[in-house]
């Protein structure tokens, strides 16, 4: 090894490419650069690999209704800070937060469309809203959701994502899952179809409640589903996770999904289950 | 007693071990001091009401994680007879982190269910700290629906962590497992009575949590997460537990106030580890009254109850806005 006249390393300097900021995106995927407005067309999927970005809340309303059939249900719910949560920076603070990033209320829009032509009751659940944690007001308007859906004899469809229960609600966020289950066997019990899309990424509470209770349970490629986060699994084990694990692919594997669907056919795929669980449509 | 005192538990402890000189020094010299005993005796209730009539909430959870705590399985020992313990989900394997039978209590017959955690290492490697996987929740809905059948009341004791976080857990499914447990315990048409008999760990407590009345024994605690576990998240540091304990409200008094939970259990002076005997009498007892006035329902209105019970929980705020048709 030489150890004298030995050659410092320079860094080698890359000349950055001028991309004027949000136009294009690195694909998580395949790391090619995307074109923003293509990946917009393409229903935020990579048109090189296929990695499905997140769909905001209102292109995703527009993914299953048919042009200009929602309607909107249960809007103007508003969480409040129950618990007086007193932590690093307060609940007030992040909702208000959150409220003006996304201009919604909370982390989910409900309402009424038309998918293929059959009326049905729509839930949609937004990452960017606090990582769609699930909060009074979420478990309020999943609640409502189905119970009108059962009292109009529609199927329910909810769209899912969330990092899981709103701690900041305390045990009223737990019970949450307990509220919209409850809807759910009633809703069940009057044999309507209900169906679950999960979207990346679905865990938690969410996961251990109604997002697991779809008659047919549809996931995205790719989305991380799980019931524990990989960090907290891994940290309590000590173990090496497997490849892929809790991605969609791998709950297909293990038996814990129906199917998997990419975007551009959940509704579709959709119109086709519902035909066959409720062929009749109630009459809209 | 074990001599095992948590931190703030210390006085007492340091007391008792006074006490127990006394009692020795009388023993070996034959002095009378039935005297100095009695006034120890009596420092000690006062010392032991004293620190437990002010427990903050963080040393609640560690009083309802006292390693002497009396547990499920003990309960069942002190307050149940003819019990017949019903194994596994007839899936996959026995969970003994769950465990459930046929019991009476005074005689009255019911299914009981409820989580276990070990006492030493060898227990506690078999039912996993009292963290169950799927199978423990497949069981428990085994049962409940053999319940169900045979109208026999169902009695559930919650004492978890939380369900086990693993990759096995995933693989078979520990979040259908509970969600499946939430939806059909609102279809059962017998009374359900749930305690909270030391912590209420998140979905995993749950996941056999739903019922027509919802107990609370006096130092346990029910919360969405653990405090570790939200100070891990909130102040990214676990160190902080006594903060976010505070702050999630989960003390047995906020739940009772905040109607999450219907009745408080209350326990011997100085926790239910200082006279499991009498705290499972008073549990009995509770649980007793309970079925007792929920048997006068019929099935159709029990059923309807335990729907608006839980229907009612979380508190929001309702802005009336013009009917919105933002179709996209």
């Amino acid at each position: 090894m030489a150890l004298f006249g030995k050659k410092k390393l320079t860094t080698v300097k890359v000349r950055k490419r001028e991309m004027p900021d949000g136009l294009w995106i690195k694909c998580p995927g395949c790391d090619e650069m995307l074109f923003k407005q293509e990946l917009e067309a393409a229903l935020n999927v990579c048109t090189k690999c296929g990695h499905h970005f997140q769909l905001p809340r209102m292109a995703r309303i527009a993914l299953y209704a048919d042009e200009g059939s929602f309607v909107e249900w249960d809007a103007g719910l508003v969480s409040v800070d129950t618990l007086g949560f007193t932590g690093t920076s307060s609940y007030v603070a992040k909702i208000k937060e959150n409220q003006a990033k996304t201009g919604c209320d909370d982390a989910i829009t409900c309402g009424r469309i038309l998918l293929a032509g059959r009326p049905a009751a729509l839930g949609v659940m937004d990452f960017e809203f606090l990582g769609a944690s699930m909060g009074a007001v979420v478990g309020e308007k999943v609640t409502r959701l189905i119970e009108r859906g059962t009292a109009e004899k529609l199927p329910v469809i909810v769209s899912c994502a969330s990092g899981g229960a709103r701690m900041y609600e305390g045990l009223f966020s737990l019970m949450q899952m307990a509220k919209t289950s409850a809807a759910l066997a009633r809703h069940a019990e009057a044999k309507l179809p209900y169906i679950t899309v999960l979207t990346h990424p679905t865990t938690a509470g969410v996961m251990a409640s109604y997002a697991t209770l779809g008659d047919v349970i549809v996931a995205e490629p790719g989305a991380l589903i799980g019931f524990a986060g990989p960090r907290v699994i891994k940290e309590t084990t000590q173990q090496e996770l497997p490849e892929g694990f809790q991605r969609a692919e791998f709950l297909l594997k293990h038996g814990l999904l129906d199917t998997i669907v990419a975007r551009k056919d959940l509704k579709p795929t959709l119109a086709t289950v519902l035909d066959f669980l409720q062929p009749a449509p109630a009459v809209a | 007693m074990a001599h095992y005192a948590l931190p703030f538990e210390k006085p007492v402890a340091e007391l008792e071990r006074k006490l127990d000189e006394l009692r020795h020094l009388t023993n070996k010299q034959n002095v009378d001091v039935a005297h100095e005993i009695a006034r120890m005796e009596q420092k000690i209730a006062e010392t032991r009401k004293e620190i437990y009539a002010k427990l903050t909430p963080w040393q609640t959870v560690q009083v309802a994680r006292h390693p002497l705590r009396p547990y499920a399985l003990d309960y069942i020992r002190d307050m149940a007879t003819d019990f017949v313990e019903l194994h596994g989900d007839r899936i996959h394997r026995d969970d003994r982190a769950i465990f459930g039978g046929l019991a009476k209590l005074d005689g009255q017959r019911v299914l009981i269910i409820g989580t276990q955690k070990g006492r030493d290492t060898k227990s506690n490697l078999e039912c996993n700290f009292g963290c169950a996987y799927p199978e423990g929740y497949r069981k428990a809905l085994r049962l409940m629906k053999l319940a169900a059948k045979f109208r026999l009341p169902i009695v559930t004791l919650i004492d978890t962590p939380g369900a086990y976080p693993g990759i096995e857990s995933e693989e078979r499914h520990i979040a259908e497992a509970i969600a499946l447990n939430l939806r059909e315990m609102f279809t059962f048409p017998v009374p359900i009575v749930v305690t909270i008999i030391g912590e209420g760990g998140s979905g995993g407590a749950l996941g056999i949590g739903i019922g027509d009345r919802v107990l609370i024994l006096q130092n346990a605690y029910y919360s969405v997460i653990s405090p570790e576990g939200c100070a891990a998240i909130l102040w990214k540091n676990r160190a902080y537990a006594d903060r976010a304990a505070a702050a999630l409200k989960i003390t047995a008094r906020d739940l009772l106030q905040m109607k999450l939970a219907d009745e408080i259990v209350a326990e011997p002076l100085g926790g239910a580890h200082a006279d499991p005997k009498l705290m499972a009498q008073t549990l009995k007892q509770s649980i007793l009254a309970n079925l007792r006035d929920l048997q006068t329902y019929t099935p159709e209105h029990l059923l309807k109850l335990r729907y608006e019970k839980f229907r009612v929980m979380g508190v929001f705020e309702e802005r009336q806005k013009a009917v919105a048709s933002a179709g996209p």
